[in-house]
């Protein structure tokens, strides 16, 4: 479905990406763990096209994406939820997940999708006419997953969401994503917490310094010795 | 009523304040949203003002009744062509640039619609009496006297900022001009071209100071290619008053300054001038983020 070919990308003279290559099937939850200045970010960036490729390819379902414009790809299909929530502060509730719509015309469509939200989080539907800057950690959170299904997305890229919760939220979070992934959404999931993404993934790609340094399947990369000590604090 | 204080200074002071209002909110939406202080916002209105002229002067060639109705729309339309365009040929280019350039070469677009304009034969930089585009019709309330004039001025202006108001409020591309102000990158993955609502914010920005053109060659009938300067000074300011960015709050301090100069002037006329600018240090030094602006900082 997104297939990832040689991408490098730079700030400056500093190379964030030296050239990684990866791929994600239709259906997976596949995941992008590493430290912190590992380039996983930068990644989530470039493939929605807030950064650009210094070389290298993007393809989504066989079209090139590489260096399109941010909203091309949204329509596309490429959905991301930011690290950091990044919802609007000053925007309601219900705001926030209308401009999540963006890209959808029929206001019956937009409504529907606004009810599969609330289904999903009552808590949302109870404060949709409060301002998002309001809300707590954990229920922005919400708001930023709610706001990502609003728009006609296959492929989801998660930055970071459990960054900054309560271990209970981070359950909940996870829980999320994996419905999501069961009702067709194909998910790409970029994760300092590695313990919990490799529960959930069918693949994982290890990310140092710019460059992928080990992959294959979830299970056997937790149960790699040298990713249980540098990743998973065993 | 009698004295300084009268029922004819409030007149005068909310028709003065109304068009400044117009002006202002174009300063704030492109301020909102680009971090831009479109100094060539003023000629705008300056535009506005010229273009209803020449309308009214052909309507009244041809010996038909000027239609003020008309003569706005096109005035809204010059307005926003003119704001659409500076923002593509002057201001898009440097939109990742230090801000310092687009703030020099907003005064640079300004500089150059002003003279450009005088030196246009059809314009020139003498003064020209604006024509009645309707017969003038005196109220008296009071002992104060309305025009047919202010009603048709203030009612103008009241209708275009509920207009607007509405489409900030509750439309979808307001709703993207107000997320636009708080995070672009999430904006930009909500699939929102963001380069599309900035030519609707100066679009919009435009027209509102093209109608204000028309109001103040209405009501104050005379026009020259530097009239913008002033108003769109004090506009400006009512803008930083209200708390830049915020719209309700450029309206609150367009009124405030229209209010302030009105009477400062019934006051001194000397001095007159000066109060408006006095209120605004005052009031900055207190709430240096304006009267209704955002307590906190500029999220990096």
């Amino acid at each position: 479905m997104l297939k990832v070919n040689d991408l490098e990308v730079s700030y400056g003279a500093i190379k964030a990406l030296k050239g990684i290559t990866f791929e994600v099937k239709s259906g997976e939850i596949v995941t992008l763990i590493g430290a912190n200045g590992a380039g996983k970010s930068t990644t989530l960036r470039t493939i929605s096209g807030l950064l650009k490729a210094k070389r290298g390819q993007i393809f989504y379902k066989g079209d090139e994406i590489t260096n399109r414009e941010p909203n091309e790809i949204v329509a596309m299909g490429i959905v991301q939820i930011p690290e950091g929530r990044r919802t609007f502060p000053d925007l309601t509730v219900r705001e926030n997940l209308e401009l999540g719509a963006w890209t959808i015309k029929s206001r019956k469509v937009i409504n529907d999708k606004l009810e599969g939200v609330y289904e999903l989080f009552p808590r949302l539907k109870e404060r949709r006419g409060q301002l998002a800057g309001t809300l707590s950690g954990g229920e922005q959170q919400m708001l930023a997953v709610g706001r990502a299904l609003m728009a006609e997305a296959n492929l989801v890229l998660l930055d970071e969401p459990s960054m900054g919760l309560a271990p209970v939220l981070v359950d909940e979070i996870f829980e999320v994503i994996e419905r999501i992934n069961k009702e067709g959404r194909t998910i790409l999931l970029v994760e300092q917490n590695a313990e919990m993404a490799l529960q959930i993934a069918n693949y994982a790609y290890v990310l140092e310094v710019g460059n992928i340094v080990f992959e294959g399947e979830a299970k056997t990369v937790a149960q790699d010795p040298k990713i249980k000590a540098a990743y998973l604090g065993a | 009523m009698s004295g300084i204080f009268n029922f004819q200074q409030v007149i005068n002071s909310i028709q003065l304040g109304s068009i400044y209002a117009l002006i202002a909110i174009g300063y704030t939406l492109v301020y909102g949203i680009v971090k831009l202080v479109n100094f060539a916002h003023g000629d705008f209105y300056m535009l506005g003002a010229y273009v209803a002229y020449f309308t009214a002067m052909f309507e009244i060639s041809r010996k038909d009744q000027p239609n003020v109705i008309i003569i706005l729309l096109i005035s809204m339309s010059t307005g926003a062509l003119v704001a659409f365009l500076s923002n593509r040929i002057a201001y898009r280019p440097l939109r990742y640039k230090p801000r310092l350039s687009a703030l020099i070469t907003a005064i640079g677009v300004s500089l150059f619609l002003e003279y450009t304009s005088s030196a246009m034969p059809f314009i020139g930089p003498s003064f020209r009496p604006f024509p009645d585009v309707i017969q003038t019709k005196q109220f008296h309330i009071g002992g104060a006297v309305l025009t047919n004039y202010q009603i048709i001025n203030v009612a103008i202006a009241v209708t275009l900022m509920v207009v607007l108001t509405y489409i900030i409020k509750y439309t979808r591309v307001g709703m993207a001009m107000r997320a636009s102000s708080q995070d672009k990158d999430a904006l930009k993955l909500m699939g929102v071209n963001l380069e599309k609502i900035i030519d609707f914010t100066f679009i919009i920005g435009g027209s509102l100071a093209g109608a204000a053109g028309l109001l103040a060659g209405i009501t104050y009938p005379r026009i020259n290619p530097y009239m913008g300067i002033i108003p769109g000074l004090k506009a400006f300011i009512a803008a930083v008053l209200g708390g830049i960015g915020n719209v309700t709050g450029a309206m609150l301090g367009a009124f405030i300054i229209g209010f302030a100069e009105t009477f400062g002037y019934a006051i001194n006329s000397v001095i007159g001038e000066g109060i408006a600018y006095a209120i605004l240090i005052i009031v900055l030094i207190f709430l240096p983020q304006g009267l209704l602006g955002k307590k906190t900082g500029e999220k990096v």
